[in-house]
């Protein structure tokens, strides 16, 4: 299921993102690789501050300064986009590569109309006529599931409810037809009931389009329901990535194995949530050979010093000594 | 929006009579209008006819209400000094101040706003950093100062531009415009440079810190992530969304821009209502300087409710007549 017969849409290969400051340079991502196929949605999961949104915000070519690249490529159907001119990139975003952020309620300008939203994106990145892009823009929102589509066109943002906001987002993502979508956070900011409904939109979408996703989120049971592949990031590392089945069920690396257990579940109640004690590192002082060592309750000899890196562990990959002799489990 | 507006016109109404009590308490404070217009040979009976003659044998609250009564009907009375109805003598010099006024705001706009948008998104460039600090030097700079060296330079050195005066006025009606003749303009240049100095600086540095702060919005960066061209993005996105508080300040400032005239008319000499209130002050001629307190407060009073209604004109959401939709999860 991971190799269709096409090349990836995305690849993303030993990418670093640094921040240089006064202190010297930050390394927030350091060697991240992974790629999703047409149709594919990877899950990135992970604490806040591992990286996830960061590497997102890299593929589009929108990280902040100080943050930049300073090393590894990404490339976009075979294409090298890290290195592109700030025209040729920003052409790029929206027309291959789309969007959708967290918090609906701030994603959209308060004061256009939402349809003026849709057609300014689609103008500017098709050649059509304003009516042409009108009209492309009323079958958007009928698609995301837009009630009375011909009225709410004309509504502004904030006549719409959370939900109905995300679905909005969602079709100027979508609307110039993106080989791939970066969705950061798309559910965290809505209500559990609304959640469902959108990730399910999200994936009815991208099957008929054969777009490719990155969903980027901490919330497993949106992996669980939605992803095909996950990848779980961890101080600015992929520590572990494979079919999302089998990081779910049969996690490998230690981290994997302590996220997966905190992961609340309605059938088994426990008396009390487990917890991965201690928190994540701080960008300025990272530990030596594997960050995730001083949490870690599996942690040998070798870990404080050496680095592992992504090696097989049954069908998915792990970063770790441990894993790569014997599995672990929740 | 009825009911808003009646809100809006209540309370207007409510300052104005506050405003009035105050400009009452002048003429009860400010020593016996009686002794100050008489020489000290007058009799016992030429003083009580001009104490009968100006109402002023009267009780307290009937002077109050009879004040209010008149004053709503344009009648402040007639001048202590030149014995001319003030309505009618600052009708003639309001114009004049209008005017100036007039022309120093749409200064302040047309070269603050784009300067702002600049220093904004440039904020890195050597030019702007020049204009943020050049801007410190206009926003502390006393405008009679600036006048002074203006006419020193243009008038005086150079005699490019006359450095008092209107010059030649056209009559329309009870309105004088400068606006009309070659040298009604030309004297228009130096004072209204003089007067909206400040203001461009001022509205400079609002626009810019607006900017900075939409352009860190989610909105931006969606904007962005869709592809939009730079120009769109700062110009349609951003600057719409930091029109608000320049509304607002730019309303507000009118008003103080008619209060500070006062300075620039005295040192252009300026045949203005801030010249004639000056010229009142010197003569303690009470109704003058009441009447001058009440027109400015009204125009405040009136560019405060015209701001409040721009607000709904700027921002859908603030229009009631659009109904709030979209009910409702998504």
């Amino acid at each position: 299921m991971t190799a269709p017969a096409a090349g990836p849409v995305l690849e993303v290969r030993d990418l670093e993102v640094a921040f240089d400051t006064r202190h010297g340079r930050l390394r927030a991502i350091d060697g991240v690789s992974f790629a999703i196929h047409p149709g594919e949605i990877l899950g990135v999961v992970g604490e806040s501050g591992a990286g996830k949104s960061l590497t997102g915000a890299a593929v589009i070519g929108l990280l902040e300064p100080p943050g930049r690249i300073v090393g590894g490529e990404i490339r976009l159907a075979g294409r090298r986009i890290d290195d592109l001119p700030p025209a040729q990139m920003r052409a790029l975003r929206g027309r291959e590569i789309g969007a959708i952020f967290q918090d609906p309620l701030t994603s959209l300008n308060p004061l256009l109309r939402i349809g003026d939203q849709i057609v300014e994106t689609i103008r500017t990145h098709l050649p059509m006529s304003d009516r042409e892009a009108r009209a492309k823009a009323l079958e958007l929102l009928v698609a995301v599931g837009i009630p009375a589509a011909e009225t709410r066109i004309d509504h502004y943002p904030h006549q719409f409810s959370g939900g109905m906001r995300q679905r909005v987002v969602i079709a100027l993502a979508l609307c110039a037809g993106p080989k791939l979508i970066i969705a950061d956070e798309p559910t965290t900011a809505l209500d559990v009931s609304i959640q469902a409904q959108i990730t399910g939109l999200l994936k009815r979408l991208c099957r008929e389009h054969r777009t490719a996703v990155m969903l980027v989120t901490h919330d497993m049971g949106v992996i669980a329901e939605t992803a095909d592949r996950v990848a779980v990031m961890y101080a600015g590392r992929v520590v572990e990535i494979g079919p999302v089945d089998e990081v779910i069920h049969r996690p490998r690396h230690p981290y994997s194995v302590g996220l997966m257990a905190s992961i609340p579940s309605v059938r088994h109640r426990a008396a009390s949530l487990r917890q991965i004690d201690g928190s994540m590192p701080r960008l300025d002082s990272m530990p030596t050979g594997c960050a995730f060592h001083p949490r870690c309750p599996r942690c040998l000899p070798r870990c404080t010093s050496e680095r592992p890196a992504l090696e097989p562990a049954g069908i998915a990959r792990a970063a770790c000594f441990v894993a790569a002799e014997a599995p672990a489990h929740a | 929006m009825i009911v808003f507006l009646l809100k809006r016109l209540a309370n207007a109404a409510l300052v104005m009579v506050a405003v009035a009590l105050l400009a009452f308490l002048i003429f009860r404070f400010l020593g016996d209008p009686v002794e100050l217009m008489l020489n000290e040979q007058a009799s016992q009976a030429q003083r009580d006819a001009l104490r009968i003659r100006l109402g002023l044998d009267r009780g307290v609250v009937w002077q109050f209400l009879t004040f209010l009564g008149n004053a709503v009907q344009g009648d402040f009375g007639i001048s202590y000094r030149n014995q001319q109805d003030v309505f009618q003598l600052i009708g003639e010099r309001m114009p004049a101040t209008l005017e100036l006024v007039l022309v120093a705001t749409v200064l302040s706009l047309v070269i603050g706003m784009p300067l702002g948008v600049y220093t904004a998104i440039r904020r890195n460039a050597p030019v702007a950093q020049a204009l943020q600090f050049v801007s410190v030097v206009g926003v502390s700079l006393p405008s009679f100062a600036v006048g002074i060296l203006l006419i020193l330079a243009f008038s005086v050195t150079l005699g490019w531009l006359p450095g008092f005066g209107r010059g030649q006025v056209v009559q329309l009606g009870w309105w004088s415009t400068g606006f009309l003749t070659p040298s009604g303009r030309s004297a228009l240049v130096l004072p209204s440079i003089t007067l909206s100095l400040f203001q461009i600086t001022l509205v400079m540095r609002l626009v810019r810190a607006e900017m900075l702060e939409v352009l860190r919005t989610d909105f931006i960066r969606f904007a962005r992530a869709r592809g939009l061209r730079d120009r769109t993005v700062h110009f349609r996105h951003a600057l719409q969304n930091c029109l608000m508080p320049v509304i607002t300040i730019t309303g507000l400032q009118i008003g103080n821009l008619i209060a500070f005239a006062l300075v620039t008319e005295t040192v252009f000499q300026w045949p203005g209502m801030g010249f004639l209130f000056i010229q009142a002050v010197t003569h303690v001629d009470i109704p003058v300087m009441a009447a001058y307190l009440l027109v400015v407060s009204f125009i405040f009073v009136s560019l405060n409710t015209v701001v409040d209604l721009l607000y709904a004109v700027v921002d859908p959401r603030l229009r009631s007549d659009v109904v709030r939709g979209g009910a409702g999860g998504g």
